[in-house]
């Protein structure tokens, strides 16, 4: 495919695995994307920054096929996905895992059970296979001895590590990690960084981070895209991200409150939303 | 304010509250019409089905033995009591039998099940999707349909009929019982009566098409609330209360037109 004048990050020479390119997206009438843009190239981990409420959740639920955007292209490992019938979109799921904000793990079944899910939805493997499979994946997350507790039973730490285990159960080829390192304590934060950047080495994976931790992205990320205003302001290695003089991206990886990012969500001025008294 | 003003703000309210419930019926129809192809492949994993019923038979079993009960005993002991006037106590059989097989086992366990176990299907399924579970298999490429709501549905659509059907037996035995050892009635005379009386195609059958519909509706109306819930607490409570209070009131409308049209056959 004829891609080159594109940012191509650092002269890699293969096809990027996902490429997101001119899409717009909003809902409820309130623009979320416009020409959002931006390329994953395969086994490297690429980290997607951005405020709160930035689109961070909303780019992977683009990317996964769970929103279908209002313009432009997401192709994931050659596929179009916006226009996979749900059939092609849940086989394309398959290769990829998802880490949610939330964990997501399921209730109703154990840990051990939870890993064990999406093998025995997707194969008939024989039950011992299962087991060694279930078990190996455990030991990589270091909750071995945890696989018989419930997910209520699981810190907010472990539940992420179970979580992980499960999104990598099937050997994707893609994993999406929303806010990993949110609400963790600087070990198992530690813990967390290693387990992906391990993953994506040693498993040939690649991984798409989307966070607010400046410090946890710039250890972990080979390519860093900053979100803002529904686009990518800035893109970049942790290096040149650090180093650049544009004042919006040094204000977010300084952590600064007063800049040109806007701290607020949109409103109408101030005092006359104090003076008009009876409207909330 | 002026009192035009107060008047025009409760009619737009009534309005939007109209509004909303017609699109809530919308989507319940659009749900359905979603959830039915996934009806078939649910039995590829029985195991599944059976797992459910077996928590909804759980989750009920007792109450309608209970209520069962005291319904046959309550209706002997009033049956009884007009009955004696016109010397006609030897029909009380026959009476309970036809109130409990037509009307109330169908009903009263339709009612019960509802605010047990439907209420309890909404906030299991409304929790999953507050929780991500449901979002989180969607992306494992699992169906959440396939797999959480279509074998929680055929359970609750299975346990009805089979629960009115004990309802009626429990409330028969009950009356029987009243009817010996406190009015001091035959037990023969009882059993006679009620075996001459009921048909089986009128008045059984009839009673078990009510519990189909009224399992179908309320599993229904319970999947569609849970997997329609705000993804919030509050969402999912509100959605609980709204799975006890519609599912009530369509068995109940749904019961009045089904007996309207089952006497007018007769
Ligand atoms: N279900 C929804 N319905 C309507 N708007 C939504 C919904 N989910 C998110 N939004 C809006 O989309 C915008 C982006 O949300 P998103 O969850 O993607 O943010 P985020 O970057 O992941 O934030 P955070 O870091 O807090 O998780 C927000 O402004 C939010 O108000
Ligand atoms: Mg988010």
């Amino acid at each position: 495919m004829g891609r080159r004048g594109q940012e191509e990050a650092h002269g890699v020479d293969r096809e990027p695995l996902i490429t997101v390119r001119d899409v717009a997206f909003s809902r409820d009438g309130r623009a979320i994307f416009h020409d959002l843009d931006l390329t994953v190239m395969p086994g490297r981990v690429t980290v997607v920054m951005g405020g709160s409420g930035a689109g961070k959740t909303t780019l992977l639920s683009l990317i996964g096929g769970r929103l279908v955007p209002d313009a432009g292209e997401i192709r994931v490992a050659g596929e179009n996905v916006p226009a996979l019938s749900r059939r092609q979109l849940f086989a394309l799921r398959r290769r990829m895992g998802m880490l949610f904000q939330s964990s997501a793990l399921l209730t109703d079944l154990d840990v051990y059970e939870n890993v064990a899910f999406p093998m025995r939805e997707h194969t008939r493997l024989p039950e011992r296979l299962i087991r060694d499979l279930v078990l190996m994946k455990l030991e990589l997350v270091g909750l071995r001895g945890a696989r018989r507790l419930y997910p209520a039973e699981l810190s907010g730490g472990m539940a992420r590590r179970v979580a992980l285990a499960r999104a990598i159960a099937l050997d994707p080829l893609m994993v999406m990690y929303d806010e990993p390192f949110t609400g963790l304590d600087p070990i198992s934060m530690g813990v967390i960084v290693k387990l992906i950047r391990d993953l994506n080495d040693a498993l040939g994976m690649t991984s798409i981070i989307v966070t607010h931790d400046v410090a946890e992205a710039c250890s972990i990320a080979d390519d860093i895209y900053l979100l803002d205003n529904g686009r990518v302001s800035a893109h970049g290695t942790p290096a040149e991200m650090q180093k650049t003089t544009e004042p919006a991206v040094r204000q977010f990886m300084a952590g600064l409150p007063d800049g040109p990012v806007a701290f607020h969500y949109p409103a109408r001025d101030y005092l006359a939303d104090l003076q008009s008294a009876g409207h909330a | 304010m002026n009192p035009l003003a107060g008047i025009g703000g409760a009619v737009g309210a009534l309005g939007r509250r109209a509004l909303a419930g017609i699109a809530r019926l919308g989507r319940a129809t659009l749900f359905i019409a979603r959830l039915v192809p996934s009806l078939g492949g649910a039995w590829k994993r029985a195991r599944l089905i059976v797992q459910q019923l077996y928590m909804t038979g759980v989750l009920t079993f007792v109450i309608i033995l209970v209520s069962g009960a005291f319904v046959g005993m309550i209706l002997a002991l009033q049956g009884y009591n007009t009955l004696v006037r016109y010397d006609a106590q030897s029909s009380l059989g026959l009476l309970v039998a036809l109130a409990l097989t037509r009307e109330l086992g169908p009903v009263l366990t339709a009612l019960l099940f509802a605010g047990r176990a439907g209420s309890a299907l909404t906030a299991e399924i409304g929790l999953m999707k507050a929780t991500e579970q449901l979002a989180g298999m969607e992306m494992m490429a699992v169906d959440p349909l396939l797999r959480v709501v279509a074998p929680r549905f055929w359970a609750g659509w299975i346990a009805v009929p089979l629960l009115a059907m004990i309802f009626t037996a429990v409330g028969i035995i009950g009356a029987y019982v009243v009817a010996v050892a406190v009015l001091g009635l035959d037990g023969g005379v009882f059993w006679s009566q009620m075996q001459a009386g009921v048909s089986v195609t009128n008045d059984v059958i009839g009673g078990l098409i009510k519990s189909v519909v009224f399992g179908f509706v309320i599993s229904w109306i319970a999947v569609f609330e849970g997997y329609d819930a705000k993804p919030t607490s509050e969402g999912v409570s509100r959605a609980t209360t709204r799975t006890v209070v519609s599912s009530s009131l369509a068995v109940l409308g749904l019961d009045f037109i089904m007996t309207a049209f089952m006497l007018r056959g007769l």
